[in-house]
């Protein structure tokens, strides 16, 4: 099993927590990982994108060719289309479907639906509104891992372990409400 | 034994190091080198043994100490972005004019691309220019392992060892299988022979024989060296070079090359006896490198050879940027695969300083006193969160060049005549590199603004501590700046009014003054209040 992951957002949306969450589960299953990530200049509010591959075989590139990404991840719309030519063709995109609009020349959001739209396998997934439903507005990120889950080829058991080990010094309760926000991103269509 | 971990480059190589028996990590911070050191703060390891993790001032000062805890025959680690080997240049060449007693690692973090920096630079020249061996790992378990080759290469040449990675290595993550016990630190052993510490030109002069006489050495055993890797099917015509994390790119497109010969680089000086064993069965060698073309420029020389080399310089690669798997894929004569057109719509979203920052309402005080009372004003910038001062909505910088340039700058503009020059620096750059400019604007009462905007922190690399902290004012009336034109303010939009009255009144006076405008860092405030939140 291989699977090349674009994980994409806006500094600050938490994009770094779900590479680690996917790293973690895909190092308990023996996998072998490579996860290049942005630090630096570019998180202060600018956008920031993380490649991370995984696979059953030894990897060499540290990044992701265009053309080659299984799957986009991405917190936000606009940042997801930023790396449509970095998608195989036949290969999904998961993105949060609420705009964060902090330039002035943000393009229309319902031109970015229809491209969105264009790609085929893509989802959109109001993870705002199910987090703000479930008072867990700080979980959106794992709503969208939720939803990304069978794309990803990764059972939401075994992703919840790796949430369980990963936030699990912040205490039970943070541990609960990021296993529950998983579950309601798988149930999303 | 060994475990299996999931760690960053960065982090692989603080943990080989503190494996290697490490008593010190010396360092400035510097995307991408930053989690070297802060890794081995965080290390129970190292607190367990009594590392020193302690972040220095600049990378000079880094350098400095660690040749000194080496002089006392332990093994130190120094660590820095590329640009910081600028900085440190004087006391690395000579470090390897001394040598060392306990090893000396430096790692110097290239950034090609510029993901974070102002420069491509290369670090490799350098390790040639102080004739060091240099190592570059091409994966984090390369560099895990290579570090702690690289200390005992240091210890047995008894000289410095520079290793060279680039972002994609520092900033990627993969699983490491590591020790499980680390090596014992060395003990206290000064080094014996004082003469070759003292680089009185007598003594320069006999270890500049002995270096050089060490070379053909360096050369045999990169000849003769693991970490360079012959990886070869079949007998193509074109051989390929690949060093460091360029190899990663290559083997990437082993599958689609029915036959290639490969020679991996990770030990300098260049391993000429397998280079030109690869020349007599090639036509033509591609040399894949990530940063400047410091290998294909020495294939060529200058006179014309047999042998066809490409690379950067001939085309094969692009001259500049960092090595992607799709621009080695092309070089290697393979086609792209199958993409999409990148969508029009998507418009960059440049990073800003974060709303309610502290730096904003400096630049808007700045910007409201040039606007209204010295439109020819100029602003002279410094290396920082601030320096996004320079894009919109502020467009107020001038100039941003190197760490501390931005007093000497405005010095210099304002000895050509220029009438009101302002420079913009933050707290961690002035202490950096700041100081010394500031007491040669003292020594000339050069009429000029000096603003030391104050966020308690090193805020662009995540927040470290600030090596000037609470001396301030202490350091500006030291170095002999006026008491009456030292100014603390602090900058909230309440205080705009008072903010705009002191620069217009300091830019008015024909003298020096430094203006403090002090309030922490949003981002390490907010940290603290989660610690202390998670604490109770």
């Amino acid at each position: 099993m291989k699977r090349d992951i674009i994980l994409s957002g806006v500094g600050g949306q938490g994009i770094l927590s779900i590479a680690t969450i996917i790293g973690d589960a895909a190092m308990n299953k023996g996998m072998y990982i490579k996860q290049a990530e942005v630090h630096g200049m570019s998180q202060r509010g600018g956008d920031v994108h993380s490649h991370l591959r995984i696979s059953d075989q030894p990897i060499a590139s540290d990044l992701i060719g265009q053309g080659c990404a299984d799957i986009v991840i991405s917190m936000e719309p606009m940042e997801a289309l930023r790396y449509k030519s970095a998608l195989k063709k036949g290969g999904w995109i998961v993105t949060a479907k609420a705009p964060f609009v902090n330039i002035p020349n943000y393009p229309n959001i319902d031109a970015i639906y229809a491209e969105l739209g264009k790609l085929g396998n893509a989802i959109l997934v109001d993870a705002e509104t199910i987090a703000k439903e479930n008072q867990m507005t700080r979980s959106v990120n794992m709503i969208l891992l939720g939803a990304a889950a069978n794309a990803l080829g990764l059972d939401i058991e075994t992703l919840s372990a790796s949430v369980a080990r990963i936030f699990g010094s912040k205490g039970d309760e943070v541990v609960a409400m990021n296993v529950k926000a998983l579950q309601l991103g798988a149930e999303v269509k | 034994m060994t475990e299996k971990q999931l760690l960053l480059g960065d982090h692989a190589i603080a943990l080989g190091a503190l494996h290697a028996g490490l008593s010190g990590v010396y360092a400035y911070p510097g995307t991408p080198s930053t989690e070297i050191t802060e890794f081995i703060q965080m290390s129970p390891l190292a607190k367990e043994r009594g590392v020193h993790s302690k972040w220095c001032t600049n990378e000079k000062t880094a350098m400095e100490a660690a040749l000194g805890m080496s002089f006392v025959g332990k093994r130190a680690l120094v660590c820095m972005k590329h640009v910081g080997m600028n900085v440190c240049a004087d006391p690395f060449v000579n470090s390897g004019m001394t040598g060392v007693n306990g090893g000396v690692v430096v790692v110097a973090a290239d950034d090609p691309s510029m993901h974070s920096s102002q420069d491509e630079q290369d670090s490799r020249f350098y390790g040639k220019f102080a004739m060091i061996p240099t190592i570059e790992p091409s994966t984090q378990q390369d560099a895990y392992n290579m570090i702690q080759d690289a200390f005992e290469l240091s210890e047995s040449l008894k000289l410095p060892v520079l290793m060279r990675i680039v972002t994609r290595l520092a900033h990627s993550r993969a699983v490491v299988e590591v020790k499980t016990e680390a090596r014992k630190c060395n003990s206290i052993s000064p080094a014996e022979n004082w003469r070759d510490w003292v680089l009185l030109p007598v003594n320069a002069r006999r270890k500049n024989d002995s270096l050089t006489a060490l070379q053909p050495k360096l050369k045999e055993l990169s000849n003769n060296s693991t970490l360079n890797i012959d990886c070869k099917k079949g007998s193509p015509k074109q051989g390929i070079i690949a060093c460091g994390i360029a190899y990663n790119y290559v083997t990437e497109n082993l599958a689609d090359m029915p036959e290639y010969d490969i020679l991996r680089i990770s030990q300098y000086p260049l391993p000429t006896e397998k280079i030109c064993a690869m020349a007599t069965r090639c036509q033509s060698i591609l040399v894949v490198e990530d940063g400047q073309p410091f290998v294909e420029e020495q294939l060529l020389g200058i006179l014309p050879t047999a042998i066809k080399i490409e690379g950067r310089l001939s085309g094969a690669l692009p001259r500049t940027g960092e090595l992607t798997p799709d621009n080695v894929r092309k070089a290697l004569g393979l086609s792209a695969h199958e993409h999409e057109e990148a969508c029009e719509l998507v418009v960059p979203r440049p990073p800003a300083l974060c709303q309610g920052c502290g730096h904003r309402s400096v630049y808007e005080a700045i910007n409201t006193v040039i606007r209204e009372k010295y439109p020819d004003a100029k602003v002279f910038g410094d290396i920082g969160c601030y320096t996004l001062g320079a894009l919109p909505p502020f467009s107020a910088l001038s100039s941003c060049v190197d760490m501390g340039a931005s007093i000497t700058m405005a010095k210099g503009a304002s000895d050509a005549g220029l009438q009101h020059a302002v420079a913009i620096i933050g707290d961690s750059t002035f202490t950096h590199s700041g100081m010394t400019g500031l007491l040669d604007a003292v020594n000339a009462n050069a009429p000029i603004t000096v603003v030391i905007s104050d966020n308690l922190t090193t805020a662009m690399t995540g927040g470290q501590d600030s090596a000037g902290l609470n001396k301030y004012e202490a350091i500006c009336l030291g170095l002999g700046v006026d008491r009456n034109h030292l100014h603390v303010v602090e900058p909230l939009p309440k205080n705009m009014e008072e903010i705009t009255r002191i620069i217009a009144q300091e830019m008015e006076y024909r003298g020096l003054s430094v203006i403090i405008p002090r309030r922490e860092c949003l981002q390490t405030l907010n940290r603290k209040l989660k610690q202390k939140k998670s604490a109770k």
